[in-house]
């Protein structure tokens, strides 16, 4: 992780948000950000298909080292930047700390 | 049509000999009026749809002027091309067989949907067979991923979920099969300056259950309006043999056994047609819950998911995207050019 940030601090969760939102307006808007607030649901918006989510899932599990399993891959873990952060927060955050390398306070 | 009926299967009763009557005449108009062809060529794959679509066109323009086409290859289920010979001897149709397995190794199908598997099966190779399954989304709230399901030599069987990359190569590689046989199709119709007929029920073409420019592509679609129920009453009354009517559903496209339910629709697909038809005529999940003796939160999660797929596949659908309008190329309403294309030569 290039972060080096406590992962239940809000600046934490601040970075993935920033991360995820790069990647999306990257991936699926070709750089345009017009409208996409961090609550914007991917399926309602248009923004994700199922194809989508799979690329959604590409990304995190190679830019953040974990596995998500397939009870996790649910609306209300990955359907906005702001879910998948969370998601990802508790996720990263539970690896990490398992491993030993979330440097606390 | 609903207002003041119940809401049951025998909404989706026609009255076949009108049905029939209308399709054979709509056959002939395009043909004559928009395509210009002098018949169809219809690939066969022993399925109670490209029965229909045959037996319609031998019906509207004889048999003379219908070419049934059977591809079969590697994976193909044996009692395909059984099926599809009894058809054909019974609508006294002109066939032809084109194998599509030398056409498919020469370009490398086997072996780069094996590739393809192997990225997710390390073992998977020679004797293996294998499918690809759609989660029951009547069970899960979850997104409707595809998983792999294969088979080894020696019966063991395994399932994975497909992640992005392993997916994208599966569903290209598979995809040649549906292209190649439309390459055929198309072949064959120029030979014989005809036009090609798809064979999509209703629930195929609404929920985009077609490889676009493989089965996607079609001169005309001539049961495309026709829920698959309907299309089970024509056959009946076009006598399309029993072991064809009997015949449950398959993709044929996989090495294991695969029904069209298990694929790509959660339901059985007489009950996928109830479905289709209650959300097309804003029928409330309840009245269907009741039908099909499944509960409301369940049908609704049904309707949710035919909109996500309507949305998912308008890709399918779309034809070629022009960043500027040519007018004089635009087609008019029925599909008709509104011009002529090919002037005379002067």
């Amino acid at each position: 992780m290039a972060d080096q940030v406590p992962f239940f601090s809000p600046k934490h969760l601040g970075n993935l948000r920033a991360r995820i939102r790069a990647f999306v307006v990257d991936n699926f808007l070709f750089g345009d950000e017009e409208g996409l607030q961090d609550e914007t649901s991917f399926q309602e918006s248009g923004i994700i298909d199922s194809t989508g989510i799979l690329e959604l899932v590409d990304f995190l599990e190679k830019q953040f080292g974990i596995a998500i399993s397939d009870e996790e891959l649910i609306p209300d873990n990955l359907d906005s930047i702001d879910k998948t952060a969370c998601f990802l927060n508790k996720k990263v955050g539970a690896s990490e700390l398992s491993q030993g390398v979330v440097q606390l306070g | 049509m609903t207002a003041n009926r119940k809401f049951s299967p025998e909404l989706l009763d026609i009255d076949v000999a009108a049905e029939t009557e209308a399709i054979c005449q709509g056959i002939r108009t395009l043909l004559k009026e928009q395509l210009r062809r002098r018949g169809l060529v219809v690939g066969l794959s022993g399925g109670i749809d490209s029965s229909v679509t045959a037996a319609l066109a031998v019906r509207a323009l004889g048999p003379n002027r219908v070419l049934g086409l059977e591809m079969p290859e590697r994976d193909s289920a044996e009692e395909s091309l059984a099926m599809s010979d009894l058809v054909a001897r019974h609508l006294g149709l002109n066939t032809l067989r084109e194998d599509l397995t030398p056409i498919l190794d020469a370009l490398s199908f086997y072996a780069r949907y094996a590739a393809a598997v192997r990225q997710v099966i390390p073992e998977y190779g020679k004797g293996w067979r294998s499918k690809i399954v759609s989660p029951d989304i009547t069970q899960t709230d979850g997104y409707t991923l595809f998983s792999i399901v294969a088979q080894s030599p020696d019966g063991r069987v395994s399932r994975c979920r497909l992640p992005l990359q392993a997916y994208l190569e599966i569903v290209a590689a598979t995809s040649f099969k549906q292209r190649t046989r439309k390459m055929l199709e198309y072949y064959h119709a120029d030979r014989l300056h005809f036009a090609v007929a798809g064979t999509p029920n209703r629930l195929e073409y609404d929920q985009g259950f077609f490889v676009k420019q493989g089965d996607g592509a079609a001169d005309i679609k001539p049961i495309a309006h026709l829920y698959k129920s309907q299309v089970y009453q024509l056959a009946e009354y076009l006598q399309i043999p029993e072991e064809v009517r009997q015949r449950a559903p398959t993709t044929d496209t996989f090495s294991l056994e695969q029904g069209q339910d298990e694929f790509y629709f959660s339901l059985p697909l007489r009950h996928m047609d109830l479905c289709l038809y209650a959300k097309n005529h804003a029928i409330p999940a309840c009245e269907v819950a009741a039908v099909i003796g499944l509960d409301e939160s369940r049908i609704q999660r049904i309707f949710q998911d035919i909109d996500t797929k309507r949305a998912t596949t308008r890709y399918q659908h779309l034809p070629p995207l022009l960043i500027s309008d040519i007018p004089e190329i635009r087609l008019q309403k029925g599909g008709g050019l509104s011009a002529m294309a090919w002037p005379l030569p002067t």
